[in-house]
């Protein structure tokens, strides 16, 4: 057993630290209050090949490993948790399905685009009456020639505003329930698609999560994602990975809340010293650094699985994402707790930190969620 | 005295209150909380009915109840705008009771009638940059000049300043006595030397007026001393006290407001073809969030009670302060998750009670000051 | 052209809690992050630069224990095309004197055009090495530089910086030592595809018979915390006055 990132992964962690450090950062509070999508740093991003880390070199991506992709997420989401989920969701949940079941054309058409930030994309599975429940989705999309005819609305999609590739659910066989569901590739732009509004919410606010409506939107036969009937299988998968990387997020906004608390701690004065010297403070530190430890483990073990090539990893992924969600809104509450009323004051990182943490045991699925397909992996459901 | 310490006269008044906020406050909640915007129509409308003068004697301008009917009313005004509720606790616990409690009969009768029947608002400024936990290090200095007190210094974080009429604070005659060596004192809006400075722009209660104060050379006269003079710390840490209680009952409300949204939405959901309250993941929350607001409403009924009997409420106070705002936080969280993706958005009001209920883990003494306080009493020392 | 850059890894130092090593002579490294010397980063985009203008190649060259690869690997990173670690046997702590002389005897038979490395190091700041290391092979040297320009008959024309933000302009025939200030250009970040690129660069590790050390560190020890802090009492108008009255005394406005 090895605990140590690889010299070319510990590479990874060195580059993007420094770029994150640097670059996003400084920007983190103004696109949070401005909710403006970062296309700068992603600009800055693409080109340094963070937008397409787990493609091929062949189709324009950096041909590495789920580790470091993990690794790459976490020390983004450690200053910044929207660009954060924007790198994730960019090369996860879409460059990633349209590598594993896409075929050549939609590989070498969509997969560059994506790796060089010309294109951003998103994955639209949530619907106003679905979320955890995908097969409820009402989206449906009818054959009509050479053209599939979509109808139907997402909600809460994460870069949904600013995309121009996305991935999109919709039955093709309502009968079938979920063995009728198919995944298409959506160009922004296609007759019938529009983006509407934009969602308002607590956290993760730089990340254009908007709702998208398809009204008789025309999507080329050659557009469908695997086969007819395959939407269902390709959800679940993607998903499993995309845990991984929410896992990331997590782990690196708890290490943010870390960094925060730490240096608070050892700069306010109370009581005629540092705070960090009461045991109350040194507990919660202490209590942050073993859980982020722990989830951290988590997660790069689920990687681990999925870049050894291991079948199944949809438990070890939603053990990941469920302990590191729950361990990044308990180090937000405690990093605003150790800075007082500071830390209630938006003139901290924390107040953001503790906003941005709560949606991370939410999307991709609840904690609850996680709970079932965990218990199913148990129970051998 | 029945169940919770409770008469039908005490659920009468609660009813009352609870109409009015379900009525009047809860439609425009969330839109004072999304502009930021101090309500202070509705406040005046609180104190047209008495409800800013709830436990002091009719004598003064009260209404002549309890503590408990105060409690019961701000838990009814929590659970659908905490914002509203901790204007209204700030201004009776923190700025009413210290003057009802140490002023002079001359200071009673000229500051309790106006305050009490809400034509003037009241506020409390004890924190300052460098004195949160440690109010002892209160660097707001007090000098005598012929009959005048001369005031300098800055007070950070104070609920309600830039709407308050007259606000109590403290200053210290020499810093290095540290507690030994403060007062407290009057000083009404407009008083030369005495301004409100800037604005805090906070994470949550973004309706409640929370701003700095500033005093540069405040010349007040010596009738404006609060108790006598240089037992400040007593004064503060006696209303501090009370103060609690009222803290502890906004997360309570909060808690008990997220309980009653999150019931109304899962009797009237489907997830997965269920009804969403047959779900046992969901029961499993709202019996744990059911179990935990019923042990914070007895510990917090119980102290307004023993307040009521003029028991010392010291740990009491502390206990049900520290538990409720746990329970507060912990409440929102969980049941935001039944809701999903959309349990982020400001389509429901829980993202706006979690960023609501984290201040009162922070305000009037965090919860390890609540620590501190319990275990030196438990231990009798 | 053929460009040598000289790069140290040092601790990044600015917010880590400091320890004192229980041999008293150096820093205990636990809990401390390592990376590039800042000048050294610099030094590194210059020949960077100068390589995607005039061709050529940039080894990468340093002096230290196998942890040091580290930074050599994210060089290549960036774009060096090969790069050399020097572990002389049984040497913990080299001086400046003794790193230049290393430096050199591996340098001299690359026979180099251009030499550069960072103006100082930021854990130990002698900024000898580079001085050191051009009077060894015999070449003009310059320090502080914060601009320069390689022409194509092998000349360099670089600027130093002096005192109040003068220029000193110098023309230099190469081979000539270089040492860079930070600020003269914006270091490049290494690209995901950089980094998989280095783990196929030649990386080669040298292991010469030690030399002659010239300076040996006594004892490294924390100052005595300062007693001189002095609170300013009064309104915030009165302090202001009171900091301004203070500086004005002591000729620091």
């Amino acid at each position: 057993m090895d605990f140590q990132l690889s010299a070319d992964q510990k590479l990874v962690q060195e580059m993007v630290r420094e770029f994150a450090q640097k670059e996003l950062k400084p920007m983190a509070a103004t696109i949070d209050q401005t909710q403006q999508f970062p296309w700068e740093s992603l600009k800055k991003m693409a080109k340094l090949g963070l937008l397409g880390m787990i493609v091929p070199e062949e189709y324009g991506g950096g041909g590495m490993d789920f580790i470091s992709l993990a690794v790459a997420i976490e020390e983004i989401s450690r200053v910044c948790a929207s660009t954060g989920v924007i790198t994730a969701v960019n090369n996860s949940l879409v460059a990633y399905p349209i590598l594993t079941f896409g075929n050549e054309e939609q590989k070498r058409t969509y997969l560059p685009l994506l790796c060089s930030g010309q294109k951003i994309g998103a994955f639209a599975l949530t619907e106003p009456v679905a979320g955890s429940d995908v097969a409820g989705m009402q989206s449906s999309a009818r054959r009509d020639g050479n053209y599939y005819v979509l109808n139907g609305a997402k909600r809460f999609i994460t870069n949904g505003g600013e995309a121009g590739v996305y991935v999109v659910f919709a039955y093709t066989a309502p009968a079938l329930r979920h063995k009728g569901i198919s995944a298409f590739i959506v160009e922004r732009g296609y007759a019938g698609f529009t983006v509407g509004k934009h969602e308002e919410t607590m956290g993760i606010r730089a990340t254009a999560n908007c709702e998208l409506m398809f009204e008789d939107c025309k999507i080329p036969v050659e557009n469908l994602l695997g086969q007819e009937g395959d939407g269902f299988k390709i959800a679940m998968h993607t998903l499993d990975v995309s845990r991984i990387d929410i896992g990331a997020q997590a782990v690196g906004l708890a290490q943010g809340c870390l960094d925060e608390a730490l240096r608070y701690s050892r700069e306010r004065r109370q009581f005629g010293e540092p705070i960090a010297n009461f045991q109350f403070i040194q507990g919660m530190l202490a209590q942050m650094a073993t859980s982020i430890d722990a989830a951290r483990l988590l997660v790069y073990r689920a990687a681990w699985l999925k870049d050894s090539g291991a079948k199944r990893f949809s438990v070890e992924a939603s053990m990941a994402k469920f302990f590191a969600s729950e361990v990044a809104v308990e180090c937000a509450r405690k990093a605003v707790q150790i800075h007082g009323g500071y830390g209630y004051s938006r003139e901290f990182a924390v107040e953001r930190m503790y906003r941005d943490a709560k949606v991370m045991e939410i999307y991709e699925g609840t904690s609850q969620v996680q709970s079932l397909v965990i218990a199913r992996g148990l129970l051998g459901a | 005295m029945g169940l919770l310490e409770l008469t039908d006269a005490h659920l009468r008044f609660r009813d009352q209150v609870r109409d009015f906020a379900q009525r009047v406050i809860a439609p425009q909640a969330a839109q004072l909380d999304a502009s930021g915007t101090f309500p202070i129509e509705l406040i005046r409308e609180l104190g047209a009915r008495g409800w800013l003068g709830i436990p002091f004697p009719k004598e003064y301008g009260g209404l002549g109840l309890d503590c408990r009917s105060y409690i019961l009313a701000l838990e009814e005004i929590a659970k659908v705008c905490a914002s509203t509720a901790i204007t209204v606790a700030a201004h009776c616990s923190l700025a009413c009771y210290p003057i009802f409690a140490h002023g002079t009969e001359h200071q009673k009768k000229k500051y309790l009638p106006p305050l009490l029947r809400g034509e003037k608002l009241g506020s409390f400024g004890l924190t300052e940059p460098n004195a949160g936990s440690d109010a002892g290090a209160t660097e707001t200095t007090v000098r005598v000049e012929g009959d005048k007190w001369i005031i300098d210094g800055q007070k950070r974080f104070i609920t309600n300043s830039s709407y308050a009429d007259v606000v109590v604070f403290t200053a210290s005659h020499d810093r290095t006595l540290k507690t030994k060596a403060i007062s407290a004192f009057l000083v009404e809006r407009g008083t030369p030397g005495f301004r409100v400075g800037r604005h805090e722009d906070k994470l949550g209660l973004r309706a409640s007026d929370t701003a700095e104060l500033w005093f540069e050379g405040c010349a007040l006269p010596h009738d404006n001393l609060l108790g006598p003079e240089r037992e400040g710390f007593k004064v503060f840490m006696e209303t501090l006290d009370g103060g609690r209680i009222s803290i502890g009952a906004l997360g309570l409300g909060i808690a008990a407001g997220a309980l009653e949204y999150t019931l109304e939405y899962v009797r009237t959901h489907v997830r997965n073809g269920m009804p969403m309250h047959r779900l046992q993941w969901v029961q499993e929350l709202i019996a744990e969030a059911a179990t935990e607001i019923t042990c914070a409403r007895h510990l917090i009924y119980h102290a307004a009670a023993l307040k009521d009997r003029g028991a010392k409420i010291t740990v009491p106070s502390a206990m049900a302060k520290l538990y409720a705002s746990e329970v507060g936080t912990r409440t929102c969280r969980r049941l935001m998750d039944i809701i999903g993706p959309e349990g982020v958005s400001v389509l429901h009001p829980l993202e706006r009670f979690l960023r609501d209920a984290k201040l009162m883990e922070i305000g009037e003494g965090t919860s390890q000051i609540q620590k501190v306080v319990i275990a030196r009493e438990v231990l009798g020392k | 052209m053929r460009i040598v850059v000289c790069i140290k890894r040092v601790p990044e130092a600015t917010e880590a809690l400091l320890r004192i090593d229980p041999s008293g002579k150096k820093l205990s490294e636990d809990n401390l992050t390592f990376g590039m010397n800042e000048t050294d980063s610099y030094a590194l985009e210059e020949a960077l630069l100068v390589k995607e203008r005039v061709g050529g190649s940039v080894t990468l060259v340093t002096v230290g224990p196998e942890a040091a690869e580290e930074v050599l690997r994210m060089g290549l990173a960036k774009g060096a095309d090969e790069a050399l670690r020097i572990a002389p046997v049984g040497v913990e702590e080299a001086d400046p004197a003794l790193v230049a002389q290393l430096l050199a005897a591996e340098i001299r038979p690359m026979g180099p055009e251009l030499i550069l490395t960072g103006c100082m190091a930021s854990d130990d700041g002698s900024a000898q090495v580079g001085v050191y290391l051009a009077e060894l092979l015999g070449m003009p040297h310059l320090s502080l530089v914060v601009g320069m320009e390689v022409s194509s008959t092998g000349e360099v024309t670089a600027r130093r910086e002096l005192e109040g933000g003068v220029l000193e302009e110098y023309r230099v025939r190469l081979p000539a030592v270089f040492t860079i200030q930070s600020g003269i250009n914006t270091p490049r970040y290494a690209s995901i595809l950089g980094i998989r690129r280095a783990a196929s660069k030649p990386l080669r590790v040298a292991a010469p018979p030690t030399g002659e050390k010239m300076l040996e560190v006594r004892q490294l020890a924390f100052p005595p915390a300062g007693k001189k802090a002095e609170i300013l009492q009064g309104s915030p108008a009165e302090a202001a006055e009171q900091i301004a009255s203070l500086l004005r005394s002591r000729a620091l406005l």
